[in-house]
């Protein structure tokens, strides 16, 4: 079933054109890596889809899944550098859609963000304070709390950025996990293609106007393809 | 002991300060610690200077025959900065804490020479600017307790969402919480609690009641709810206790406060040092 449909989508800043007719869609399960230059559109693309800016034409749609139910790991920002938070306060502020017009949390809730703790491997760190964790458990916090807000789509904007490259593999084996054996699917933007090619199922190239999109395979047959992952050839 | 404490309390204008101070010290905690952490500190301290600004122009206006109430001519105003400020801060060319110098400072010459061109440089004035304890009415008691009662409810009420947006605004948004709602409400309630505090406070000293509480529990708590708790009780015990100072030592009642609360700050960031070297060995 299509979970995502993107039909022509642009996007301009400030009367820049950041996007121009970028179409692709996302099945249930899928793997869809975006990738593309810096100031490619890559970032933008994502905040669209996620309606946190706004679109100029074309159009985005979702089907079984509300707008509010993507889960989304963003960059980090300077402000949760030295944030005085729990890792359970974070996990739970996931759980902020499912809980209405109720203020506070339930214990449906509070069970969920012990669940996805656990699923993580990070139960043990609940009651850390967030700002004393290394990089690689933070991304792993902010993925929990992306799970609690989820049931069915993670968008991940460069998850592996700073991260050294030991806890770069445990984090894609992680999140090529979930996409495998819970059917989450998963919209990565990344740098980092080599360590993308092998999980992602389906490859989206922008460079404002959109490149390639289909599977990495195909990709990897072509100019453009070949040139960002550094001229291997794909037997 | 008891005496001073009956003595202290006889005063009926320092009953007054008490209650409104107490009341505005502990929302300005509550606000304070999602002002800070979102580096919004400044929002408080350009506020307290357009708040100057404003009620130099309601006593002004007042001399010049027009009977309006300082308080009523600030509020809104404040009101509006707190708007355009955020505004300035979340997407504009200058960047944040410089628009923020550049409205504080402007504000503050504003009110000045309005100040000088009409009632003159009076006790008013200077009242406005380091804060007076007289100052406070029985109305703003009534205003103050009322303020802090809806201050404490929207913050109880808003809590989880406030420290979503806090700690991550693009996930809260993504998630489906109005971000900018929160944004505006945490302004709104922060201009209220600057006009109202201000005028015992002092325009120039208002904005520690802000930041200090919130930066002193930062140094010892670790999570969120923790660091709110702390920097409320802080908040007020320190504003009770320079209270008392002041009139012990016939010191100015802003000054004092802001001093313990200085006191509180070093006392904590050295505590804080302490226990984290104790971590690691």
């Amino acid at each position: 079933m299509t979970l995502l449909t993107c039909d022509k989508l642009s996007v301009s800043y400030n009367r820049i054109t950041a996007l121009k007719n970028v179409s692709f869609h996302v099945d249930d399960g899928d793997y869809l890596c975006i990738v593309g230059e810096n100031g490619s559109g890559k970032s933008t693309l994502i905040k669209a889809i996620l309606q946190l800016i706004g679109t100029e034409s074309g159009t985005i749609t979702l089907n079984g899944i509300r707008q509010t139910e993507i889960g989304y790991l963003p960059q980090q920002t300077v402000v949760q550098k030295d944030f005085p938070a729990s890792v359970f306060e974070v996990v739970l502020s996931g759980c902020l859609n499912r809980k209405g017009r109720n203020p506070f949390y339930g214990k449906a809730e509070k069970a969920l963000a012990l669940e996805k703790l656990a699923e993580l491997g990070i139960a043990t760190l609940k009651n850390k304070s967030y700002r004393d964790l290394s990089g690689g458990q933070q991304q792993r916090v902010l993925l929990a709390r992306a799970l609690c807000a989820t049931r069915k789509l993670i968008v991940l904007d460069e998850p592996v950025t700073g991260l050294d490259p030991l806890v770069t593999t445990e984090l894609y084996a992680t999140i090529k996990e979930l996409n495998g054996k819970q059917g989450i699917a998963v919209i990565m933007v990344s740098h980092d293609i080599q360590g993308v090619l092998e999980s992602a199922n389906k490859i989206l190239h922008v460079n404002v106007e959109p490149v390639f999109f289909g599977s990495p395979s195909d990709y990897l047959n072509t100019s453009v393809g070949q040139r960002m992952t550094g001229g291997t050839t794909h037997a | 002991m008891l005496d001073f404490f009956q003595e202290f309390f006889s005063y009926t204008f320092i009953v007054r300060a008490v209650i409104v101070g107490s009341l505005v010290a502990l929302c300005a905690a509550l606000l304070g610690v999602s002002l800070v952490l979102k580096r919004f500190s400044m929002i408080g301290d350009g506020l307290s200077h357009v708040g100057f600004g404003t009620i130099t122009l309601g006593i002004g206006l007042n001399a010049l025959g027009l009977n309006l109430a300082p308080l009523s001519v600030s509020l809104p105003l404040v009101i509006i900065a707190a708007f355009l400020l955020l505004r300035i801060s979340e997407n504009s060319k200058i960047k944040g804490d410089a628009a923020i110098a550049l409205i504080s400072g402007s504000s503050l010459a504003i009110g000045v020479i309005i100040a000088a061109k009409t009632t003159g440089m009076n006790t008013d004035v200077c009242n406005y600017m380091f804060g007076s304890i007289l100052a406070m009415k029985k109305d703003d008691v009534y205003l103050s307790i009322a303020l802090s009662v809806v201050v404490l409810i929207l913050f109880i009420l808003f809590y989880h969402k406030i420290f979503a947006v806090t700690f991550d605004e693009a996930f809260a948004r993504a998630t489906g919480t109005k971000a900018g709602i929160y944004n505006m409400l945490v302004a709104l309630l922060t201009a209220v609690t600057i006009v109202i505090g201000m005028r015992m406070m002092g325009a120039l000293l208002i904005s520690s009641l802000i930041i200090f509480p919130a930066l002193t529990a930062m140094r010892v708590c670790k999570s969120f709810r923790p660091v709110t708790i702390l920097s409320a009780i802080l908040s007020v015990t320190c504003f009770f206790t320079g209270m008392l100072l002041s009139f012990l030592y016939s010191t100015p009642a802003g000054a004092s406060v802001v001093v313990v609360n200085l006191i509180v700050f070093c006392l904590f960031s050295l505590l804080g040092k302490i226990r984290k070297s104790g971590a690691t060995i």
